[in-house]
């Protein structure tokens, strides 16, 4: 049930249990292999469709025609090659796939580095997950991108990761291609360890030693910064017999953020301390790419829109820390309407499966049209990564990352039938029910198997209790919105 | 029921409270306001979702001090009635939330707010109402979204009060509209708390900070202790209402067995929390055993035993069905298609936010449930009238004659997402939509804009 410590749980038990035994068998791992071999022509045509391009408006009976991956065109009518793989989705919808701005899916092992407040040098990348089965259950809810970040414990998390969904691809394969890297910052109660903490305080305990955190970090990144500049205009010089400064690893993305190279994300809540990175970032010389959860942000949507810093937050999470008792719906309308780039996310396997609906609730609290509502997990979130170029909007010359509803998307009723990236079927709802029988029949079929080799095998007391244990774990435990989410959060995975 | 003299005093401090709040943004809540001096409203040309029929098409609505005095298409207002134009619009019962911890928790990490789960494994002498804030600001939250009611659960409430209580104590049926708990209160004892026991070999030690695990033996050693525990209370409560009933003097009072004996009786339903197939079969077992009156509650996998809950007519609270599947190789719409899938086995079925913050999702939980095969009739049932029937509150839930004028106006699907709820009413008053949020929004809307460089 939803312990405080589900997600910590969650973690482990996946490890343990989970890769190595029936699951992987029965995954829908084989289905997406499958749905490549068919696309292999180069081309697909979804017909008959409301297509919702974001940026031009709402086609109806619209096709779109994609080739090597990429949207060809978009229309009423299309000029589609004879061979092309045909999705008829009459009564359809067809949306650009969803990004999420915020999740901690995919990752191998723990999000958090947590012994240390800046831990710049930890980088997501080292750590992707493709086998993640919460990887397909995004992909069930019509994600194509995520953001992968590290968890909120420290001031100064560690470098994150742009993906897409392509479940089962190498690890190589998931990052998207051209995106900026980012790097995690975070504020407030979770790094100063407000509602939980081990036997030994750390450094910072308040707001203003979170402050103070950061300024050092960047003090000594400008100084290496300087260190290397200094040595790089000597050797230019042609002085011989130069020793180049020691590298840094925890000081070397921050330098790439003083240069503009990386994106700063930053885990906040309240209004003073959104004020405070504003203000650092200043004496500094960086930038913020956006401020994540940002439940004030409505206080200071002015000050946000003045900077061009992006806020992702959640649709109508509130109450569940200090932090977020002024947490209100109308966060999203509120910025939006200041001018803000707004968009909504996850930071969980859950919620993130039903971003569409999250983002209908800004029609509810505080207006925001139909269009604007459903930017909120596309093109905002895809502006806000950097990647709106390739992503976000369904136009010719983007990739051709798309969802398909049998509703329109903002109705709670809506269901994603299928999920494409870069013109692949990786979820096709029909499939994942046809599948299912047969797959309960070689799980049930498995099982006996094991039932008969543990029988068969001679037993010490030792191995007896070890087989035991894992009995009722022969699933993994789901993973869980906790009560107290932060808590969990900071200990493991999330980073609300 | 109120007396004549007691509603028109509380009619005019409404007014009151209402004209000063426009002084007074940030004033306490003021839940009810507008009232006709007559008590009597009529909701006229709206479509009527009565749940005990049909919808009507441009229909009237008519109650009278608090309860529904007619409903159909072609009624007049009564003189006197205060008219609400509903062209346009619909009218529901008000939304039920079968299981939340609204009033008892504030903060989720800030312990001085939560007043959930009682020291002890056992605590049915405990009571929700007792603890229940009626100035939360949950509480004007939820009422906005269309909730006009709610069971609140005390105990761990399967985990989700962040302890292991077993026996959590009285679930306590509360409206949303009051200015104290005495008001609000539908019924104290509604349903008895019970978050089912599990074997758990992996548990967290906050003095190591780290996983600690346990032999399963251990683990099955340890549930059986808690069950057994749990069989000899029930025991014992049962020969102690027996010697109550008995007029027998010559026992000691035992207020823990004196909580429980409504429950052994079968009078007060026990509302059981149980997630996993093997718990909920083990608490159905249980239930047999000691003929309790079982209502289900969390159920994450009871679309696993549908059969068992069909055939033993236990009626479920659904959790939160935002939710993922129990296990990786579940269907990944596990959650999502249960509550249809209870419905067509003939369970009857309720939502529970099982939450306080999350209470208003409730709409959302029963729309997704439809988009994945509950019908939606049913699922309008399933957040209004079906908790009512399940915790024996019969004069609440639809829109008929003689129930209680809990009503809600919006201009679109109760469970749509983009719905406005419009108008509220609570026991027959006109009930303020005002809550720390939309104050919050109304003052940073204000906010004079950024003179442009």
């Amino acid at each position: 049930m939803r312990l405080v410590m589900a997600n910590f749980m969650r973690m482990r038990a996946a490890r343990f249990f989970t890769a190595v035994t029936l699951a992987m068998l029965v995954s829908p791992l084989t289905a997406v292999a499958q749905n490549d071999a068919q696309d292999t022509s180069g081309a697909m045509l979804i017909k008959n469709a409301m297509v919702i391009t974001i940026t031009h408006g709402r086609i109806e009976h619209g096709s779109i025609l994609i080739r090597d991956g990429k949207v060809a065109e978009v229309g009423t009518t299309v000029d589609a090659p004879a061979d092309a793989k045909v999705i008829d989705a009459s009564g359809m919808y067809v949306m650009p796939g969803i990004i999420d701005c915020h999740t901690h899916i995919a990752i191998d092992g723990d999000v958090n580095e947590g012994s240390i407040s800046v831990s710049s040098m930890a980088n997501i990348k080292d750590v992707l997950d493709p086998y993640d089965v919460n990887i397909y259950h995004e992909l069930a809810g019509g994600v194509v991108i995520g953001n992968v970040l590290h968890g909120s414990a420290n001031p100064i998390g560690g470098q994150t990761i742009v993906i897409k969904m392509k479940y089962g691809a190498r690890p190589g394969d998931l990052p998207f291609p051209g995106a900026l890297p980012g790097i995690k910052f975070a504020l407030g109660e979770n790094v100063k360890h407000s509602n939980f903490g081990g036997p030994i305080p750390r450094y910072p305990e308040t707001r203003m030693g979170v402050e103070e955190t950061i300024r050092d970090a960047f003090t000594r990144a400008r100084e290496y910064q300087q260190e290397w500049a200094e040595y790089n205009r000597r050797k230019a010089a042609g002085e011989q017999n130069l020793i180049p400064p020691r590298r840094n690893v925890q000081l070397e993305p921050l330098v790439e953020v003083l240069e503009g190279k990386r994106y700063i994300h930053c885990h906040s809540y309240v209004s003073d301390e959104i004020l405070m990175l504003m203000r650092v970032a200043k004496e500094f010389g960086f930038k913020v790419r956006t401020f994540q959860h940002v439940l004030e942000g409505y206080k200071v949507a002015d000050e946000m829109a003045a900077n061009d810093i992006g806020g992702s937050t959640f649709s109508d999470w509130w109450a569940y820390k200090m932090e977020a008792y002024d947490a209100i719906p109308y966060n999203m309308a509120l910025m939006e309407k200041r001018g803000v780039i707004v968009s909504v996310n996850s930071d969980d396997p859950e919620e993130a499966r039903h971003l569409n609906q999250e983002a209908a609730k800004s029609m509810r609290y505080g207006n925001l049209t139909e269009n604007q509502a459903l930017r909120l997990v596309t093109l905002n979130p895809a502006i806000q990564l950097g990647i709106d170029n390739h992503a976000g909007s369904i136009e010719p010359g983007k990739d051709a990352d798309l969802v398909i509803y049998n509703r329109d998307p903002l109705s709670v009723y809506a269901v994603v039938q299928k999920t494409i990236i870069d013109g692949h079927v990786y979820f096709d709802r029909e499939a994942d029910i046809s599948r299912r029988a047969g797959l309960a029949k070689e799980k049930q079929e498995l099982l006996e198997k094991q039932k008969i080799a543990a029988k068969a095998a001679p037993k010490t007391e030792a191995e007896k209790n070890k087989k035991e244990e894992k009995k009722p774990h022969g699933k993994a435990k789901k993973h869980e919105k906790p009560q107290q989410p932060e808590l969990a959060d900071a200990m493991s995975g999330g980073a609300r | 029921m109120r007396t004549h003299d007691a509603n028109l005093s509380l009619t005019l401090l409404a007014v009151l409270v209402v004209a000063v709040s426009f002084a007074m943004p940030a004033a306490a809540q003021n839940p009810q306001q507008g009232a006709p001096a007559s008590g009597v409203y009529a909701i006229k040309g709206g479509k009527v979702f009565t749940l005990a029929g049909a919808p009507i098409e441009n229909g009237t609505v008519v109650f009278r001090d608090g309860k529904i005095a007619a409903v159909g298409a072609n009624i007049p207002a009564p003189d006197g009635a205060r008219v609400i134009d509903a062209s346009g619009l619909q009218v529901y019962p008000g939304m039920f939330d079968a299981a939340t911890q609204i009033g008892l928790v504030e903060v989720g990490a800030v312990k001085a707010t939560v007043d959930t789960v009682e020291t002890g494994p056992f605590n049915p002498d405990v009571t929700a109402a007792t603890a229940f804030n009626a100035d939360s600001a949950h509480v004007d939250v939820t009422r906005a979204a269309g909730i006009t009611e709610i069971l609140t659960v005390p105990g761990s409430l399967g985990g989700r009060g962040g302890a292991s209580s077993i026996i959590g104590g009285n679930a306590s049926a509360v409206d949303l509209g009051g200015w104290n708990i005495n008001d609000m209160v539908i019924r104290r004892h509604t349903a008895m708390e019970l978050t089912w026991p599990s074997i758990s070999t992996r548990s967290f030690d906050f003095t190591t900070f780290s996983v600690r695990n346990m032999p399963f033996d251990q683990a099955k050693k340890q549930y059986q202790q808690k069950v057994d525990q749990l069989s000899d209370l029930f025991d014992k409560a049962r020969h102690y209402a027996q010697a109550m009933q008995s007029g027998s003097t010559g026992f000691a009072r035992d207020l823990k067995l004196e909580a429980l004996a409504p429950v052994v009786e079968g009078k007060e339903p026990l509302l059981v929390i149980a997630s996993s197939e093997r718990d909920i079969r083990n608490a159905v077992a249980f239930c047999e055993q000691q003929k309790v009156h079982m209502i289900l509650g969390g159920a994450e996998e009871g679309w696993k035993t549908t059969d068992l809950l069909k055939k033993d007519s236990i009626p479920v609270i659904i959790g939160p069905i935002l939710s993922m599947q129990q296990a990786e190789d579940d269907p990944y719409d596990a959650d999502y298609a249960m509550p249809g899938q209870l419905y067509a086995a003939g369970v009857k079925i309720a939502f529970g936010s099982f939450n306080a913050s999350f209470s208003r999702r409730l709409p959302q939980y029963a729309g997704t449930a439809v988009g994945y095969g509950l019908p939606h009739d049913e699922a309008l049932k399933a957040v209004t009238v079906n908790a009512a029937q399940m915790l024996g509150l019969d004069d609440l839930g639809t829109i008929e004659a003689g129930k209680v004028a809990n009503i809600v106006v919006t201009d679109g699907d109760l469970l749509e997402l983009r719905t406005h709820v419009k108008y509220l009413f609570i026991k027959g008053q006109e009930t303020s939509l005002e809550n720390k949020q939309r104050e919050l929004y109304e003052r940073y809307r204000e906010r004079p804009e950024p003179k442009k460089p």
